[in-house]
């Protein structure tokens, strides 16, 4: 990031090879992994804070990642 | 892990969790078009509120890795005391440095 402001065709050499689709399709895997980690996440502090039972915290993590993907891909669409 | 390092990771894990959403709504905005160094800079530059966002993010991101990856390394390759505090260190400070460095880079200078 740093480049932007010392080397800036550096940079936009760089960010214009990220445009190759296997990069895009790392990037998918990369952002897929930080969704299940931030959603694993908030699903093990319900499980350590809140004194619900396991299925419970389970179906809440669902349904939060469910209505997530939704607004996320309506989001996608009108952005 | 002792209960210091875990109160840590779970109070970290709490800042980051606005500041992820946030960064991934800007990034999937922000990648719309391609990007560029320009526009970065354009959407960056001297601002205290990127400063403030992305600052804190570091600071919270480095210590939240640190911590789990000490969790991982002593777990799989068996560190301990010394070794295992002293490559903690190293990845606490390595990533505040290269963080830092990316957002004073972008916003403040």
């Amino acid at each position: 990031m740093a480049l932007a402001l010392t080397e800036p065709d550096r940079l936009d050499g760089f960010l214009s090879w990220t445009d190759t689709p296997i990069v895009k399709l790392a990037e998918f895997g990369l952002v897929f992994l930080l969704a299940v980690h931030f959603f694993g996440g908030l699903r093990l502090m319900a499980l350590e804070f809140f004194p619900w039972s396991t299925s419970q915290k389970t179906l809440a993590a669902l349904a939060i990642a469910s209505a997530f993907l939704v607004a996320t891909i309506f989001f996608l669409q009108v952005i | 892990m002792n209960i210091r390092l875990y109160v840590l990771q779970r109070i970290t894990a709490l800042i980051m969790a606005p500041l992820t959403l946030g960064h991934i709504a800007v990034m999937i905005y922000a990648v719309q078009d391609g990007l560029s160094a320009s526009e970065i800079l354009g959407r960056t530059q001297g601002s205290i509120i990127w400063f403030l966002f992305y600052g804190t993010f570091v600071v919270a991101v480095s210590i939240h890795a640190a911590i789990g990856v000490r969790v991982i390394v002593s777990e799989t390759f068996k560190f301990v005391g010394f070794t295992l505090d002293a490559f903690a260190w190293f990845v606490l400070l390595a990533m505040l440095f290269m963080g830092g460095r990316a957002v004073l880079a972008v916003t403040l200078l």
